[in-house]
């Protein structure tokens, strides 16, 4: 009975797959899965709306795509188990293209990247870094980052910085400012914000998005954010949209929606409404 | 088991083993210091000295080692008048965060250890070195303390022994010590069993060695316990006989 149960249940999953990706070749209509609890990206207005960057965006891909979505709110943990069974066609949900969820499904090209950025004290000298606000790529001009963090070099000398312990932002100081900042690790970047106010470390590197979130904090008003921005290479090209393997027709027209969007100023101009500033994937 | 692996694990934590020994070195010594002075003061007979003493042991027993150093690191770090105090050079450094912290949470323990030693000393001892005529701290510097010291060295190993395991917890104030460096490593391996299994393994080692000086500093103390030397175990026998 209980092999019979299985059975059943492995022909169901089967067959959702199969259908679902025959479906997908000619869809005039796909259903895309967000979280709505992680603003900007998404998130949920009272009137339990769904809004955010990825709704913004969606809308105006679907667009271009000439595709007529829906939007539907789905738990992080589970999003990907779930659009392998069939029960959406796409995922934005700010989720970035990492190695291990590329072993399960695909990824558009991205859409946006906040990138790793600098937090100091609004007294400390270093609030004039160079550079303010520029964006660096390690993945298509290396030379161009290693160039930035020379420029910064002189005012960095010999400070402390804060990051969190794994974190890429530990990866990036490790690789590229070796022998110019000493380095700190933290459990949490809670903790190398407190130590900033303090006055223990003289800055922190961790992601735009996250930085962006934490000096807006009433305990946080003496922070502020400064310098140049670092992403793509290890520290990871940005959000995608997830969509399964099988789904590469699909995969395609998104492609060439997110091009079109980066190359009309949609994403610039999404981000500015969103972030603050520009996350467009470089 | 993955042998490579682990000697190199081995190699990066042993780099740490300075830095644990040194935390674990400076917070026991003098935190047996401030213990003595504690236990002083709980046997002085003087009330107000007293009951610091019992306030300060009562806090520092009763919350965790934890809560204290994150208290003493980013709690003081908080205020103002801290941070533009004359001890903000010390408190500024977490590596003296973790020594302070560390050293006020031992001197509780021990004092009520080196006070359970004093309290041992017999009567009759000191009674005999007051009518050689001694003076009291004479009495205390040759008769009090050395016999407190030695009635005490069992369950003050106890506490050392805790001091040295206790020194990983300055890891979470960002001091890289065996247990930071295990936890970096975990978390750039995710290989937990192993590299965990590395540092304590270094930790047996370490209060192995610990152990072992408790051992021998005991049996310098104590040479009433021991039978005198020259007599043979043949004769001992005979005599038993």
């Amino acid at each position: 009975m209980k092999m019979i149960r299985i059975l059943a249940a492995a022909a169901l999953a089967v067959s959702a797959l199969f259908s679902s990706a025959a479906m997908a070749q000619e869809k005039t209509e796909i259903t895309i899965a967000t979280e709505g609890a992680f603003p900007p990206y998404n998130l949920t207005r009272a009137d339990g709306t769904l809004d955010g960057y990825d709704i913004d965006l969606a809308h105006y891909l679907c667009d271009h795509m000439k595709i007529k979505c829906t939007i539907i709110a789905q738990a992080f943990d589970g999003i990907i188990p779930a659009l392998n069974a069939g029960k959406f066609d796409a995922i934005m949900a700010g989720m970035s293209a990492t190695e291990k969820r590329k072993e399960v499904i695909d990824f558009s090209i991205p859409y946006g990247n906040t990138g790793q950025g600098f937090a100091v004290l609004k007294d400390s000298d270093l609030v004039k870094l160079p550079l303010q606000g520029d964006l660096f790529s390690l993945g298509s001009n290396e030379a161009g980052a290693r160039k930035a963090i020379e420029e910064m070099k002189p005012m960095l000398q010999g400070k402390t910085i804060g990051v969190q312990t794994a974190s890429i932002a530990a990866r990036f100081v490790d690789e590229y400012m070796k022998g110019i900042v000493q380095v700190r690790e933290y459990k949490t970047t809670e903790q190398h914000d407190l130590d900033l106010l303090a006055g223990r470390i003289d800055l922190t590197m961790a992601s735009m998005g996250y930085l962006k979130t934490a000096v807006e904090k009433p305990t946080n008003s003496d922070m502020t954010i400064t310098g140049p921005r670092f992403q793509g290479g290890f520290l990871g090209a940005g959000s995608s949209v997830g969509l399964r393997k099988t789904d590469t027709a699909l995969r395609a027209k998104f492609d060439e929606a997110i091009t079109a969007a980066k190359a009309d100023g949609t994403l610039k101009k999404l981000s500015e409404k969103w972030f603050g500033f520009d996350v467009t994937p470089q | 088991m993955d042998f490579p692996f682990l000697y190199e694990t081995f190699l990066t934590l042993i780099a740490a083993l300075p830095l644990t020994l040194q935390l674990a070195a400076t917070a026991i010594a003098f935190g047996a210091i401030l213990a003595l002075g504690l236990a002083l003061c709980r046997i002085s007979g003087i009330l107000p000295l007293d009951w610091f003493a019992r306030l300060y042991i009562f806090i520092f027993r009763g919350s965790p080692l934890l809560v204290q150093i994150f208290l003493i690191y980013y709690g003081l770090g908080q205020f103002r008048e801290v941070r533009h105090s004359m001890f903000w050079f010390i408190l500024r450094d977490p590596y003296w965060c973790a020594v302070i912290a560390l050293m006020l949470n031992t001197a509780a323990y021990a004092a009520e250890i080196i006070r359970g030693g004093l309290l041992s000393v017999p009567h009759g001892q000191v009674e005999a070195a007051r009518s050689c005529g001694m003076s009291p701290f004479m009495v205390f510097r040759r008769i009090t303390l050395p016999l407190a010291v030695r009635q005490a060295l069992p369950a003050y190993s106890n506490e050392m022994i805790s001091m040295v395991k206790a020194t990983s917890l300055a890891s979470i104030i960002t001091i890289m010590e065996v247990t930071g460096v295990a936890a970096k490593l975990i978390s750039e391996t995710f290989r937990a069993i192993e590299v965990f299994v590395v540092a304590g393994f270094i930790y047996l080692a370490i209060n192995f060695v610990l152990t072992r000086l408790v051992a021998f500093v005991e049996y310098r103390l104590s040479p009433h316990m021991r039978q005198p030397a020259p007599l043979s175990a043949a004769t001992v026998a005979g005599e038993i006989r």
